[in-house]
């Protein structure tokens, strides 16, 4: 009754192992020549005098361009910048984010056009957002100082000051400030969108049982969603502080670093210094003062896919 | 099953949250009409067409600017990066996703950790390399760094997707007769498109939006994207054409909002971990 | 020759041993259900006969060839999923076809095939319908449809039944039961519901730990167990077992009967004094809930009587209760292996 039907011909698509490792080095390769070697060539090139006249590897030079770097008076600036703008960001960005997601999760008419309105800022190629602010904080035609000023919040006599413009871009603190805010515009978005996925994984019965037992709002956020919300925090913490810390955009465009370094931060004074400047080696050197967050950045994520992948599927 | 106070506190939360991220694209967009005059004047409610609004900054921006160029080469670039990342990514995913197991997963990760390294710690080995190949100042060159971006975030997209195909359905097409290859071209492929799709506008959108390969890569007009063209072209010295480039941003902008936020649920659950489900929360 | 036959099969992920020794050879057209709880091995075991995984050791002969590492479609196996696995976007029609698709088999045998199969399982309305919109009833029907296109040399199902509700899932019983008998095909049936061991099976492998634990009719499982395992995950209520005399005695609730017939006086039977503690009705007949005094602790036992002799007892009262000692299993109190011999 039955055919002999062992004869299908085993071949390089049966080999489940084979075939996967084949599959995946295309990427493999890809990112080990384009992301691999450019990592080390950064190493190499921190530690010898290359410029963009003379951009080959050589002149060892140790430690010396670090040194030259750690001395120079932009340093501290920078350094304490990306850390305030990224730690600022982070802030609010993760309170504001958890505020959106409990309003997300809930179904309402207009929820289609809603997302889409609050995903704009996301949307927005960074360096376009940057021109979008720049003009929004114009130190002549900003509305919102015109706002400011409509509700005398502005102007001669009043909290913000004599002048009648806030001459953000210009200004250290204003700038930073400035700064910190287009980050946090920018990436709520995308902040909300990885803190609505750990809150919808909240089973519902959780809050149902807290109403039951007569729970009111603040004690459900503070005791139940903030506690189960702890690991995509972390998630969304570590993707926010990623963004902000290694982005140039934001600051090339408006403050420009300014006045002098005030306004100034890691990345955008390594392009600065290497491309601009022309010091190649000097470029990288600062470009790798970043390289301790992203390690720590890098072993919590690490920790993280290990502890969800732990949960993950059978051997 | 809310009280009034709180229905009222929860839309209070909406629109300030709706205010908030909508309010510098309206100014954008309003801008982008108005008349010098009117845009120049201190005196002026910024909210208002106080002079008729005009199209002149808008048409400007199209015959008498670069950023027709800017569009053609992010859509060119756009598409080949797209081609390359799904030719990278999709079957990298599968892979980690069924195929390969400890070594598999470390690899998966490292993959991932890729994302993490930002193109500021990179630009300047990679803007020698570009050099090296001759490519550099021509779009070419972001065609080939673009992947490093997209491939680890679409891999780890896609592989979240594998992962959420039931995996009886393949191998019901192995006993049914086909080969490991072949489960997944007739059987797994077919069921991921809406995360291929997703995967395409994420690939597209991400190598539209870089600023700092585009703006070390390339330097001359022609090969800029508007990422990098839209600051530099429209920026002369000191004068800045604040209505053509606000109307640059916006023709960018959204299309990419509304691609963008039809895929907001699939963007959620891309975050949720495996075995989580979508339990939905009141 | 036996349609299948696996020798010292064994699977371990590291220190874990999924599956710890199997020895069965299941002959042609016979109906092997292989029982157990879940985490006792069935799935593991059913997935290397089926070529998705790889045992760590032994033999697979299908048909006397050996295809231990032969992938599935090398193995002319037709599976039935739990969760049917129908491929969702294709027609019934294309995912019933689809097997011998992939075999290369021509449009018109094609089709010729499909025709019989849907015939077969009477769900010629269905062929254009996707599978998310049919019915769990209709959906077996087509992944039934789709494993019996292409005649097998062995079909496995996989708790085939347990996505169904409990009112359909006796019907269907029958259906799958009468579906092998039509065919003849050599079946290889998963279960963790020993009803349905019970009822489909020619004979059952019951497994726990990675190992079978016994394999015989079901007949034989049920009156003749190898150890405590197999009499306790047999029958419904589980057969009672007592500690008594250094062994351990257990016996069906259906042959606890109150009353002391005189066979008991006689000293063939074995008698207790139970406290009866609750009376549930079960619709064609009634379970009793006793105690009885064993030693320090007092020890629950069930007996299972029909509706008349149910009316005689009352909740509450102490009877006694006897096992004659036909009905009586003896068990090795350390190792729980059956023991047989005289001594009552």
């Amino acid at each position: 009754m039955s055919e002999a039907e062992t004869t299908a011909r085993v071949g390089l698509g049966d080999h489940d192992h084979l075939l996967g490792w084949l599959m995946l080095a295309p990427s493999l390769i890809y990112i080990a020549a384009l992301v691999g070697l450019p990592f080390f060539l950064a190493i190499a090139l921190s530690v010898t005098s290359a410029t963009v006249g003379d951009p080959s590897i050589h002149g060892f030079v140790g430690l010396g361009n670090f040194v030259q770097v750690l001395h120079e008076s932009a340093f501290p600036l920078a350094l304490r910048n990306s850390v305030i703008v990224t730690l600022g960001t982070l802030i609010l960005t993760l309170v504001l984010a958890t505020a959106e997601s409990e309003l997300l999760v809930r179904d309402f008419r207009g929820k289609r056009l809603l997302q889409i309105l609050l995903i704009l800022p996301w949307a927005m190629p960074v360096s376009l957002a940057a021109i979008d602010w720049l003009w929004l904080l114009d130190s002549e035609f900003s509305p919102v100082d015109w706002l400011l000023r409509h509700m005398h919040l502005l102007g001669p006599g009043s909290p913000l000051g004599p002048a009648n413009h806030l001459y953000y871009y210009g200004r250290e603190w204003l700038g930073l400030g400035a700064i910190v805010m287009i980050n946090v515009w920018r990436l709520l978005p995308f902040a909300t969108i990885i803190v609505l996925a750990g809150r919808t994984s909240i089973p519902r019965d959780i809050f149902e049982q807290a109403q039951v037992d007569g729970a009111g709002f603040f004690r459900t956020l503070f005791s139940i969603t903030l506690p189960a919300l702890l690991p995509i925090l972390m998630v969304a913490s570590m993707f926010t502080a990623l963004l902000v810390f290694g982005d140039m955009a934001v600051t090339a465009l408006t403050t420009r670093g300014g006045p002098g370094y005030a306004t100034q931060v890691l990345p955008y004074w390594a392009y600065l210094k290497g491309i601009d400047g022309g010091a190649l080696s000097e470029g990288a050197a600062v470009a790798l003062f970043m390289f301790p967050v992203l390690l720590v950045g890098a072993i919590l994520a690490l920790r993280m896919a290990y502890r969800t992948d732990s949960q993950g599927d059978r051997p | 099953m809310m009280t009034v106070l709180r229905r009222l506190g929860f839309y209070l939360g909406l629109l300030l949250f709706t205010l908030f991220a909508v309010f510098p694209i309206m100014w954008m967009v309003i801008t982008a009409f108005k008349q010098d005059a009117d845009l120049y004047d201190v005196a002026n409610n910024p909210f208002l067409y106080n002079l008729p609004p005009t199209l002149k900054h808008v048409t400007f921006l199209f015959t008498g600017t670069n950023y027709p160029v800017f569009l053609w080469n992010s859509l060119f670039i756009g598409i080949l990066v797209v081609i390359i990342t799904l030719l990278l990514a999709v079957p990298a995913a599968y892979s980690l996703s069924r195929l390969v197991g400890h070594w598999g997963e470390r690899s998966g990760i490292a993959i991932f950790l890729v994302y993490l390294i930002p193109p500021t710690l990179l630009f300047i080995p990679l803007y020698q390399i570009v050099t090296f190949l001759r490519a550099a100042n021509t779009v070419w060159a972001l065609v080939l760094v673009y992947p490093t971006i997209t491939v680890p975030f679409c891999t780890w997209l896609l592989l979240g997707f594998f992962k959420s195909l039931p995996r009886e359905l393949e191998e019901a097409a192995l006993i049914d007769g086909c080969s490991r290859w072949q489960a997944f071209v007739r059987v797994a492929l077919p069921l991921s498109l809406p995360g291929i799709a997703t995967g395409i506008v994420f690939a597209f959108a991400l190598s539209l939006s870089d600023y700092i390969y585009a703006t070390v890569f390339v330097s001359s007009t022609a090969s800029h994207t508007v990422s990098a063209g839209v600051p530099t072209e429209l920026i002369r010295g000191d004068i800045y054409y604040w209505q053509s480039l606000m109307a640059a941003a916006a023709i960018v902008t959204i299309p990419l909002a509304v691609a963008y936020g039809l895929l907001f649920d699939r963007l959620v659950k891309g975050f949720q971990s495996d075995s989580a489900g979508s339990e939905a929360a009141p | 020759m036996a349609t299948l036959e696996l020798r010292g099969i064994k699977k371990h992920y590291g220190s874990i041993h999924a599956v710890n020794g199997v020895d069965v050879a299941v002959a042609e057209g016979e109906f092997l259900a292989i029982l157990g709880p879940s985490g006792c091995g069935k799935t593991t075991l059913m997935r290397m006969i089926a070529g998705l995984e790889m045992p760590s050791e032994g033999e697979i002969l299908i048909g006397g060839k050996p295809v231990t590492h032969l992938p599935p479609r090398a193995r002319n196996v037709s599976m039935v999923f739990q969760s049917y696995a129908l491929y969702p976007n294709m027609t019934v029609a294309r995912n019933i076809a689809f097997p011998l698709k992939t075999r290369g088999m021509p449009q018109a045998e094609r089709d010729a095939k499909v025709a019989w199969a849907v015939g077969i399982m009477g769900i010629g309305h269905l062929l254009h319908r996707r599978p998310a919109r049919l019915s769990g009833g209709e959906k077996q029907k087509v992944a039934l449809a789709r494993a019996l296109v292409r005649n097998p040399a062995l079909f496995i199902f996989d708790e085939p039944l347990s996505s169904l509700d409990a009112q359909v899932r006796t019907m269907a019983r029958g259906e799958l039961r009468q579906l092998h008998d039509r065919t003849g095909v050599t079946t290889v049936y998963v279960t963790h519901d020993q009803l349905e061991a019970l009822g489909m099976g020619d004979r059952i492998a019951i497994m726990q730990h990675g190992r079978v634990h016994q394999l015989g009719t079901p007949q034989e499982l049920y009156d003749d167990p190898a150890d405590t395992f197999v009499a306790a995950f047999l029958g419904a209520p589980p057969m009672n077992m007592l500690e008594r005399d250094g062994r351990i005695v257990g016996f069906r609730a259906e042959h606890l009967m109150p009353g002391t017939p005189p066979a008991a006086a006689a000293g063939d039977a074995l008698s207790l004094r139970m406290h009866i503690s609750q009376l549930e009705f079960l619709g064609a007949e009634w379970l009793v809930y006793g105690e009885i005094e064993n030693g320090a602790t007092p020890q629950k036992l069930l007996a299972k009587v029909p509706p008349a002799v149910a009316a005689t007892l009352r909740v509450g009262e102490q009877r006694e209760f006897t096992v004659t000692r036909s009905r009586l299993r003896y068990f090795d109190p350390t190792t729980g292996l059956r023991v047989r011999d005289e001594r009552g």
